[in-house]
């Protein structure tokens, strides 16, 4: 087992980094606390992505010329997928802060249940 | 020169198809507002046309051929890939000539929900969300795919928040939309990171191919239930399915249309190849969930969308849920996992995709003739009263649909039913073919609800008089319903298309 911790560790802390956001998105009332929970749930992705690429051994997977032995690099490929998802990332956050920006300003309020009691109210006043 | 232009066009057809509405995009959001709708209608038409010409192309071809393109010239396993078999083919063209014909109804649509000094924006978002579709669809790179769910996830988001000109709860429900589509998305990209560490490539072809090799080992597994999970949520299948209905039921009008004809079933379409081209080498696990996860699941779909649709008392929540409904029966036919049932979930996915857009457009007119009069919800259902009178050109066409969505001989929806309950008993489950049954005789309750409100009972005020009708909404509305009365009537067309579908996927897994 400890074997395991040890040799896998990256992976214990990407799968601690993905609950624990994974959590805050689900369990807060906070709007923009909802939003730090989704980066750092996409953030673990991104260790996820990035720990997969290290090839033990291996330095950054950039040519010099004229090596004289073999260079081991490690493999760039998941880097350029996450540099992707990190603009996604970047997008999703942009677009959540600006939705919140919004409900503030015509609800008065970011936390979820003050927004539920209003949506009831409005609810109500359409019923009648 | 006529001929090598398309000749180049159809050469280029995989890319032109998203390029054309990707860039439009970005000029519409450029130009004054008032040209966004030209360009959302140039762009879509363009993609709509190429859409056709590949089909056509396709159709004349064997069912196993598929079209690759390299993009920037990488050649697959390294570079990115757009592939375009029959199945995609067929997907593509309902989601281009959909876009065109909700883009078509968008502009009258728009009118009284979106302010007009934003309709570049808007159009912007709107192609946005097209070409995101439209890549999902046809990429076959696993990561690529991924960014395509959140270019169309992000700008579907967007337009659903343009619906707090009306009613500020849009907001809420765009946000939620957002967050629910993000999480689907990341646990699609947790997946295709496992399976990228166990096999080193990411373009779908090679990973049915060497996903098999290494089919012993558990991450294969783990990413195989991520990805399908998160996919999913894009899709709302059943338990997954609570995003839609709050965020089709604020959008604005037209961005319902949209959604509701196209955008699930994109991602149904990327469910399936996950299924088939990805895992479809594995033999024993993923089929056994195709089975016994999903048919299940497809079953609650139904039934619980036809309840909560029969109990909804607003008009546009109430066909929001009857779309969880009938996404359960194109996902209980992929999952008997036949030919025939594969077959059944495509017809139903074309059918389903010119009933919905039909009776979002229709619902769309009637309710913006009423809107100036009955604020602040006017898709409540006691509002429709008598429009069946008032509006009859808008309100038989809405019928029409109707009809078809239950399914009735004659009409496309009938067509559905017929290939569903034929291929789910011939696969033996004969007690599901009548849960089928059960759930289209529910769907009468709400329709005939409907029916009952928008010709027996008295309007509220001005009897009789009738209501202008736009053009830019009828006619292509009726477009829809005589294209569901024809493929109920002469259904060859979806039938071979969706059996060349069906083939293609069977023979890639």
């Amino acid at each position: 087992m400890l074997d395991v911790l040890i040799t896998h560790w990256n992976y214990f802390i990407v799968v601690f980094l993905m609950m624990i956001g994974l959590f805050i998105v689900i369990s807060s009332m906070n709007l923009v606390k909802k939003l730090v929970g989704l980066n750092l749930f996409q953030t673990s992705v991104f260790l996820f992505y990035i720990s997969l690429g290290k090839i033990s051994g291996g330095t950054a997977p950039i040519i010099v010329a004229k090596a004289d032995a073999p260079i081991l690099y490690s493999n760039p490929l998941p880097h350029v997928l996450i540099l992707t998802a990190i603009v996604v990332g970047v997008a999703t956050t942009a677009l959540g802060l600006a939705l919140v920006l919004r409900i503030k300003a015509s609800f008065d309020s970011i936390e979820e249940d003050a927004i539920l009691s209003e949506k009831r109210n409005i609810r109500r006043r359409s019923l009648l | 020169m006529i001929s090598f232009a398309s000749e180049y066009a159809l050469e280029h057809a995989p890319a032109l198809i998203i390029v054309v509405p990707l860039l439009l995009a970005v000029v519409a959001a450029l130009c004054p507002a008032r040209m966004g709708y030209m360009l959302a209608l140039v762009a879509s038409a363009i993609s709509a046309l190429l859409a056709c010409l590949q089909m056509q192309v396709m159709a004349g071809l064997p069912t196993d051929y598929r079209v690759s393109y390299h993009l920037g010239g990488w050649t697959p396993p390294w570079g990115i890939e757009f592939a375009v078999d029959s199945t995609a083919a067929l997907v593509v063209l309902v989601i281009a000539v959909m876009g065109f014909i909700a883009t078509i109804s968008s502009k009258q649509l728009f009118l009284r929900e979106v302010d007009g000094s934003n309709y570049n924006r808007v159009y912007g978002a709107w192609l946005l969300a097209f070409a995101g579709l439209l890549g999902l669809v046809m990429t076959a790179d696993a990561f690529n795919l991924f960014v395509f769910f959140e270019i169309s996830s992000l700008a579907s988001v967007t337009l659903v928040a343009m619906g707090s000109g009306v009613d500020k709860r849009a907001l809420v429900a765009a946000f939620n939309y957002l967050l629910i589509g993000a999480i689907g998305a990341i646990f699609y990209v947790i997946g295709a990171g496992f399976c990228y560490a166990m096999t080193g490539t990411l373009n779908m072809l090679d990973l049915g191919v060497r996903l098999p090799q290494v089919a012993s080992q558990v991450p294969v597994y783990i990413g195989f239930g991520f990805m399908v999970t998160g996919v999913m949520v894009k899709a709302a299948v059943f338990p997954m399915h609570f995003w839609l209905a709050p965020s089709y039921g604020y959008a604005p009008m037209a961005v319902t249309v949209l959604l509701a004809s196209v955008a699930t079933k994109a991602a149904l379409y990327v469910l399936i190849r996950i299924f088939m081209t990805i895992f479809g080498g594995i033999d024993v696990l993923p089929q056994l969930i195709l089975q016994w996860a999903l048919i299940p699941l497809a079953l609650m779909a139904m039934l619980l969308g036809t309840i909560l649709a029969i109990y909804e008392r607003d008009v546009k929540v109430m066909l929001a849920q009857s779309s969880v409904a009938q996404i359960g029966y194109i996902v209980l036919g992929f999952g008997v996992g036949t030919l025939a049932g594969l077959q059944a979930g495509f017809i139903h996915i074309v059918n389903h995709a010119m009933i919905k857009g039909g009776m979002f457009i229709g619902l769309g007119g009637l309710v913006l003739a009423m809107a100036g009069q009955t604020r602040p919800s006017p898709t409540r259902i006691d509002r429709l009263a008598g429009l069946g009178w008032r509006m009859p050109i808008t309100a038989s066409a809405f019928l029409i649909c109707g009809l078809s969505l239950i399914g009735v001989p004659l009409t496309a929806g009938f067509i559905s039913k017929f290939y569903l309950v034929s291929a789910v008993i011939s696969a033996g489950y004969w007690q599901i073919a009548a849960l089928v049954l059960l759930s289209s005789a529910l769907s009468v309750i709400y329709l005939w609800r409907l029916v009952e409100v928008m010709w027996f009972a008295p309007p509220e005020k001005n009897k009789g008089a009738r209501l202008p009708e736009s053009p830019l909404i009828y006619l292509p509305l009726w477009a829809l319903a005589l294209a569901n009365l024809w493929f109920g009537i002469d259904a060859g067309l979806v039938v071979d298309l969706s059996y060349r579908a069906a083939a293609a996927l069977m023979g890639a897994g």
